[in-house]
């Protein structure tokens, strides 16, 4: 047989040059082939026409801190209406001294949440956390006790407010979404049609026409004399709103549970709510947290639709800095920053489930 | 370790050269997976190469139908040299057949469509006379009478068995495996490597990564070992596990015959 | 139980109604609406029935929703695609397009493109004019279209038939093909009837290339097609958002195919674009088509928030006829009777569509 043993060379062969380091990169990445060459070039030309004139409207040629009339001087984008309203842009109506305690809440709120972002921290004393984080909130937000003077709900607003009604939302719509998704699961056919009939009616629709619904019918199914304030009825909506998406998630949970599972547990002996409690759910939800936490970031945007129904949201306490005539026409620059905390929010939320994802595919 | 008949390997090969490589190296960024690789195979010649992973064996096969790309040196199939000349490409890879590690069949297709589809779509062959071919090879592979049911339905060892009904439909010169076995329970090893088996009765031209040192005994006429990107040592069957000559190849085979 | 608490509501809204005197039942859809619709399919006035009033809302959604969801799905499918391209440049910007616009709300969105118009665009005597026989000012676009001429509608037939001429071509070709084994190029064919046969019947009508060009006629444009900044704004903010969904959903579909299938569709020595047709398509359009409709759906519901910048589509409609009439019960029961009508035909759809091409397994 002929001969075909390597001898091993000492001196190290380098790869072509034009393959590796920064040109073999630029190469293999924006100009491997005609198409991608050409392609490279329009879009630098296209990045050119458009991003250069936004670099220079926004930070160039911007305005800070000033009144509205200097900004209108100015050629270039006048941030002066974000921080000469920034206290109403983010507290709407509240107290102008008594603003430390909204921002206090958010701050509770914050921490609560950089905490449970670890998955070792969660067990009961962080629930327990959470419990009495958000009774704190809503107490720093109301007043009445503990020598804080009372605030009413009417005068709530802003980025709180948006807070408010997506974490309060999707609190109380997990617990009923879950018991949705059971409800479907159920042998008794009058609680699964009306599972049935709840998730398929909710989903269906936009969420506009049940915050149409909860602002204006809601008064008419209650006796005379009785009245719910307007958030309230906002929130109510949006928790129908956002358990009928979580029943759908969570029955893709419940889905994905192996029948040995169900039988595993009735051989030891332990009854539905039993089986429920210790065993499916337990296991379920887990697999389910990444789309639970999409539903998150829904709800979080979902909340800006209340501006419709003359809600100071985040959305809202913009729009009113708008119409004041000093500020009128700087639509652009308030629109962008409101934006921007929004994506800022979703963003980290996003990142944090797909991290979430990866930890959990891995199987730890 | 099939010791039956094992298929002859003394007769003596034709001269003629069916793919050289010659000097050939290839990186993957600032690694050299292969280095320096100089291998001729001769018509009707069957090759097993092992090694441990990550030694380039894999990379060496798949640059031979230019799944991968070498930057240096000369890789010659069948007389038609691997550049970036793409009818240069799609010519090597009609004569070149693959099987791959995990069969990737064509989920959405049926058995016999699985098959078809090669000597339809670029030997344009009639649908009569290429169902024709696909049955003909099923029933070589043993698996006809699953010709309309999907690749879903079917076993992983008959998975591979279509996987390689497939690849000579295109009547390919040179049959390439990559690690063919690897993905299988053990109990479906044998079909598939009786399949193999049977190929090499019939004079195919055979390159076999693979760990299955009993079908390497049986059928192979060359055993190569490979590591860090180089072939280090190559011999028949006999010699190879007999008298290994370097130490690396030494310390491999007792790793995997113990 | 349940029944009971349904009583209970029943009639203290049945009371609450009468107290304001507020009429129940469906009976003023036959009642003048008298009030105005901005834009409208078909004709209507202040002196049309309500009922009138929420059909022109109604296909104003229909109308905004089928160009929405059309833009979309191609602006999503490009997308989608250039988040995969080799080339690094226009992958990230893929990826930024898409990160950006599904983290912002689509009301927002509205928001911002309506202020564009209103506050951005300058009035009509100094109109942006971006590219010959379009103008852009606070009051909207104005596009230059060919003046209507009898020769469009044979053009319109032409392109039907051709369609049907298409589809024959297409068979005879696969039972060719099946007999013989030869390529027919079915692609090129087909492009060049899809678009020779009408030019060829414009040709035969004397080649009219007669413009309606709009034309600044004291404060505003008259002529050409006319897009209000509610429409504009409404379509805008509704595709750019969906299509970031829909980017993903392809992005996903094209990565779920397992690199090992284009891999062995290419030893067998298939050519690129045979193997996206036959093997890389058909698996990927399996997993993008549930989610994709589902953002159809979505687009179409979320085309309800045109109430919040004054296009009149259904809800818009629907919302100025409760406050009118104060049936708030009947209205937003109609509301959601609508959008579920849609939704159901949507899931009826995915449903079929899903049973129809699981993939065949053990």
């Amino acid at each position: 047989m002929e001969d075909i043993i390597q001898k091993t060379s000492k001196e190290e062969i380098k790869p072509p040059v034009v393959s590796v380091g920064v040109i073999g990169w630029i190469k293999a990445n924006l100009f491997n082939g005609w198409f991608n060459s050409a392609l490279t070039i329009v879009t630098l030309f296209f990045l050119w026409e458009t991003v250069l004139p936004f670099f220079r409207w926004a930070f160039i040629d911007s305005v800070w801190n000033t009144t509205g009339q200097v900004c209108r001087d100015a050629g270039g984008a006048c941030w002066s209406v974000i921080s000469s309203n920034f206290r109403f842009i983010l507290f709407g109506f509240y107290p102008y001294d008594l603003q430390w305690r909204p921002l206090l809440a958010m701050i509770i709120l914050f921490v609560l949440l950089f905490f449970s972002q670890n998955r070792k921290l969660w067990k009961k004393p962080l629930a327990y956390a959470w419990i009495a984080g958000l009774f704190i909130m809503g107490l720093l937000l109301r007043g009445g006790l503990f020598g804080l003077d009372p605030v009413e709900s009417t005068q709530w607003g802003g980025l709180p407010l948006t807070l408010l009604l997506s974490v309060f939302g999707l609190t109380a719509a997990y617990p009923l979404g879950v018991v949705l998704a059971l409800g479907r699961q159920s042998k008794m056919r009058a609680v699964k049609t009306l599972c049935i009939v709840y998730i398929e009616l909710i989903r269906g629709v936009p969420l506009i026409s049940l915050l149409f619904m909860s602002s204006i019918i809601f008064p008419l199914l209650l006796p005379e004399g009785v009245t719910i304030n307007k958030i309230l009825r906002a929130q109510v909506a949006i928790i129908l709103f956002t358990a009928a998406y979580i029943a759908e998630v969570v029955r893709g949970g419940l889905q994905g549970m192996s029948r040995g599972q169900y039988e595993a547990a009735e051989s030891i002996g332990l009854n539905y709510y039993q089986t429920m409690r210790l065993v499916i759910l337990p296991q379920a939800l887990k697999i389910v947290i990444p789309p639970t936490v999409s539903q998150l970031i829904s709800a979080f945007k979902d909340t800006s639709l209340v501006v419709i129904i003359a809600l100071y949201d985040l959305l809202k306490t913009t729009q009113t800095v708008l119409s004041n005539p000093e500020w009128m026409g700087f639509s652009r620059e308030a629109y962008v920053f409101v934006g921007i905390l929004y994506f800022l929010g979703c963003f980290s939320m996003s990142n944090y489930s797909r991290k979430l994802e990866k930890e959990l595919s891995r199987g730890n | 370790m099939d010791t039956e008949s094992s298929v002859t390997t003394e007769q003596t090969l034709s001269d003629e050269a069916i793919i050289e490589i010659i000097d050939m190296h290839k990186w993957f960024g600032d690694f050299h997976v292969l280095q320096g690789i100089n291998l001729t195979v001769h018509k009707q010649e069957r090759i097993v190469i092992c090694g441990p992973s990550g030694s380039g064996k894999s990379t060496l096969i798949r640059c031979i139908n230019r799944l991968e790309e070498h930057q240096r040196g000369r890789i010659v199939v069948d007389g038609i040299e691997l550049t970036n000349n793409i009818k240069n490409i799609e010519k090597v890879r009609t004569e070149v057949g693959m099987v791959f590690q995990h069969f990737n069949l064509f989920p959405h297709l049926s058995i016999i469509e699985n098959l078809t589809l090669g000597p339809i779509w670029v030997r344009k062959v009639p649908k009569k006379e290429a169902e024709e071919t696909a049955m003909y090879y099923l029933e070589k592979v043993h698996i006809a009478e699953q010709a309309r049911k999907y690749p879903g339905q079917l076993s992983g060892g008959q998975q591979q068995r279509v996987a390689i009904a497939r690849s000579l439909c295109m009547n390919p010169k040179v049959m390439l495996f990559d690690e063919p076995t690897s993905a299988l329970d053990p109990e479906m090893i044998k079909e598939v490597l009786d399949v193999m088996i049977e190929l090499a009765r019939e004079g195919m031209t055979m390159i076999v990564v693979s760990h299955e040192m009993g079908f390497a005994k049986s059928v192979a006429h060359r055993v190569l070992f490979m590591d860090f990107g180089q072939i280090v040592e190559g011999n028949t069957p006999h010699e190879f596990f007999e008298n290994p000559q370097h130490d690396r190849t030494k310390l491999f085979l007792s790793q995997i015959l113990h | 139980m349940v029944g009971l608490l349904g009583y209970y509501l029943v009639s203290n809204t049945l009371h609450n109604l009468e107290k304001q005197s507020i009429a129940t039942g469906f009976g003023f859809i036959h009642q003048e609406s008298s009030f105005e619709i901005g834009e409208s399919l078909i004709d209507y006035s202040a002196a049309s029935s309500y009922g009138r009033a929420l059909i022109v809302g109604a296909l104003n959604t229909l109308y905004v929703s089928f160009i929405g969801i059309f833009i979309t799905v191609t602006l999503g499918t490009f997308m989608g695609v250039a988040r995969l391209s080799t080339n690094w440049l226009v992958s990230r910007l893929a990826a930024i397009y898409i990160e950006v616009m599904q983290n912002i709300p689509v009301l927002l969105q509205l928001f911002f493109w309506y202020a564009i118009f209103y506050e951005t665009l300058p009035s009509p005597r100094h109109a942006l004019h971006p590219i010959a026989g379009v103008f852009l000012c606070n009051r909207g676009v104005a596009f230059t279209v060919p003046k209507t001429h009898p020769a469009h509608a044979y053009m319109a037939i032409a392109f039907l038939a051709g369609c049907i001429i298409v589809y024959l071509v297409r068979r005879w070709s696969k039972k060719r093909q099946e007999r013989t084994g030869q390529l027919f190029p079915v692609f090129r064919v087909s492009v060049g009837i899809l678009l020779g046969l009408p030019l060829l019947t414009w040709w035969m009508a004397g080649a009219p290339t007669e413009l309606n060009m709009p034309k600044l006629v004291g404060f505003n444009f008259i002529g050409g097609l006319n897009l209000s900044p509610e429409f504009i704004a409404l379509l805008l903010g509704l595709v750019l958002y969906t299509a970031a969904f829909v980017a993903e959903a392809v992005r996903a579909g094209i990565q779920s195919v397992s690199k090992g299938q284009t891999e062995a569709a290419m030893s067998l020595g298939l050519r690129p674009p045979t193997v996206l047709n036959l093997v890389i398509l058909p698996q990927a359009l399996r997993v993008i088509i549930p989610p994709l409709t589902s953002q159809m759906l979505n687009l179409t519901k979320n085309s309800s928030l045109a109430v919040a910048i004054g296009f009149p589509d259904f809800v818009s409609v629907a919302n100025t006829t409760i406050n009118q009439t104060g049936q708030a019960v009947e209205g937003v029961a109609l509301i959601m009777l609508v959008y579920l009508f849609f939704s159901l035909l949507t899931s009826a759809f995915m449903n079929w569509y899903n049973k129809k091409m699981a993939l065949v397994e053990r």
